[in-house]
């Protein structure tokens, strides 16, 4: 479904990428992990086309899409949930999500704002209210709703379980997991290794801009290394 | 006589209104400060002018003003604006291009008027009036207040029940969120820039009407105006735009009325100063400030 090969990008003048390649498969639901300022958002950014690469290809779908502007990327079917959730907060909820339909155009179809309610419910109630009110949790959510408003044939989520209780972070986590077992690919990435790794079934590492490993999430999280440099102690605190 | 004073400076103040309100469209999407505001509303009322003189009917003339002054305006954007935007630090570049589109638009007015004052044929819009409890009215005055409150209903429409104006302020809002969510910018860009110059170019004919004056500098003073209006409406604000630039009219007419002329801006500055003061995000302000505040 999306094939990187050899992907190479700058963010401020700092070449954040430097030659990346992975491959998601149609239907899987990868992880990405890595530590901060390992180019996970960089490389997030590159694929849906915000930042330019500055070499290599990305294919999604069987088309090169390496040098399509972002908007262009969002109306193929390919969307991005970008750190920091980054809703509208002047605009209502639901004036959100009907904003994110526009991605969906000929695929759009008028069951889909059901579909994502029923998924997160708590936005029903808070359809006319405007988005900056809501909490960190439902504002996440509503980045989701609003991505899966597109008809999404795969999503890149930046970061879902950022600053949200872990109660809440369950539920995204859940709602992700209806979402992939419903056919959609996802690309996760997630600064909580542990938990990309229950809920993914392959995941890559990520370190100073190049894949360092990949393999079966499972296996990873067994890896000595892997636990050492990324789940060391948070592997004590959480599970 | 207070009365009479209140309705023409609430009527020269939707005009106001009306300028800036295309002023502040442009301020609040997309950061720029386009100082050539003034040029795209004297290019309507020339374009008015000529279409008169041509044997157009006024209403038609009117409708040509604003197609005119939208293609000016995107022009602008596609001339000055687009080309550094690819560089970044779009802001401050975007202010110093836009005072270069404002002397080229205003230079090619003059060659094509001859620096002459250029007003409309005797009879271009009936000279009647109307009394009504003791307040006259003119029939200008009435079509002006129609004009402007008929773009401002179809300019919040569009804003705040259209997939475009949710589009418009998607790109105001969060520009990066916006195009991960398939709004194209171009468009962003075309509309509001052709919004813009529209409500311009159609302030341009109200005021040429109502002076019956139509000059290569006629938007200078209007833009002045405007950033009064917009800044103490608050930057990017539609309500307070409208607010503030039926506020200054009021304010101008009854300082030229009851005080030394002269004296009138002098008072509207020194307001703003003391508004600003105590309100510095405007009396409607907070859209930016507090964008700016949640970016950090």
């Amino acid at each position: 479904m999306l094939a990187i090969r050899d992907l190479r990008a700058a963010y401020d003048g700092i070449e954040a990428l430097r030659g990346v390649s992975l491959e998601v498969q149609a239907g899987a639901m990868v992880a990405l992990v890595g530590a901060n300022g390992a180019g996970k958002s960089t490389l997030l950014n590159c694929l849906s086309g915000i930042v330019p690469a500055a070499a290599g290809s990305v294919v999604f779908e069987g088309e090169d899409i390496t040098r399509v502007s972002a908007h262009k990327i969002a109306r193929r079917g390919l969307l991005h949930v970008p750190e920091g959730r980054q809703i509208l907060v002047d605009l209502s909820v639901e004036e959100n999500l009907r904003l994110g339909a526009l991605a969906a155009r000929q695929r759009a179809r008028r069951e889909t704002m059901d579909t994502v309610l029923a998924l997160f419910p708590i936005l029903k109630d808070k359809l006319r209210q405007q988005a900056g009110a809501l909490s960190g949790g439902q504002q996440q959510m509503l980045a989701i709703g609003r991505a899966l408003m597109g008809e999404p044939r795969m999503l890149l989520l930046d970061e879902p379980s950022l600053g949200l209780a872990p109660l809440v972070t369950d539920q995204v986590f859940a709602a992700l997991r209806t979402l992939n077992a419903g056919g959609l690919t996802i690309l996760l990435v997630e600064q909580n290794a542990r938990r990309a790794f229950l809920s993914t079934s392959w995941a890559y590492l990520l370190d100073q801009g190049t894949i360092a490993k990949d393999g079966p999430s499972a296996a990873l999280a067994q890896d000595a290394e892997v636990i050492a440099r990324y789940l060391g102690h948070l592997a004590a605190g959480e599970g | 006589m207070i009365a009479q004073q209140l309705l023409n400076g609430l009527i020269t103040g939707s005009v106001y209104a009306l300028f800036a309100l295309g002023f502040t469209l442009v301020f609040g999407t997309h950061k720029i400060l386009n100082l050539a505001h003034g040029s795209v509303f004297m290019s309507g009322a020339f374009a008015a002018y000529f279409a008169v003189l041509n044997g157009l009917p006024l209403w038609f003339a009117m409708v040509l003003a604003m197609l005119c002054g939208g293609l000016v305006c995107y022009v602008i954007e596609l001339a000055a604006f687009r080309p550094l935007r690819s560089r970044g630090q779009i802001e401050f570049a975007a202010l110093i291009a836009s005072i270069g589109a404002n002397l080229m638009i205003s230079s090619l007015a003059q060659r094509i008027s001859n620096t002459k004052v250029l007003r409309f044929p005797f009879g271009t819009f009936p000279v009647q009036f109307y009394t009504v409890m003791g307040v006259r009215i003119s029939l200008l005055q009435i079509v002006i207040v129609c004009v402007v409150a008929i773009l401002l209903a179809g300019l919040l429409f569009y804003m705040y029940r259209t997939s475009f104006g949710r589009q418009v302020r998607a790109v105001s809002g969060n520009e990066r969120a916006a195009r991960l969510l398939g709004v194209s910018p171009n468009v962003v860009f075309f509309q509001t820039f052709f919004i813009s110059g529209a409500l311009a170019g159609m302030a341009g004919v109200l005021i040429g009407l109502s002076f019956n004056s139509i000059h290569f500098l006629m938007g200078e003073p209007y833009l002045l105006r405007a950033f009064v209006v917009v800044v103490l409406g608050g930057l990017g604000s539609i309500t307070g735009a409208v607010v503030a630039g039926l506020l200054l009219g009021v304010i101008q007419t009854l300082t030229v009325a009851y005080l030394p002329t002269g004296l009138s801006d002098a008072i509207i500055f020194s307001l703003l100063f003391i508004i600003l003061l105590v309100r510095p995000s405007g009396l409607f302000g907070s859209a930016i400030t507090a964008t700016a505040a949640r970016r950090q």
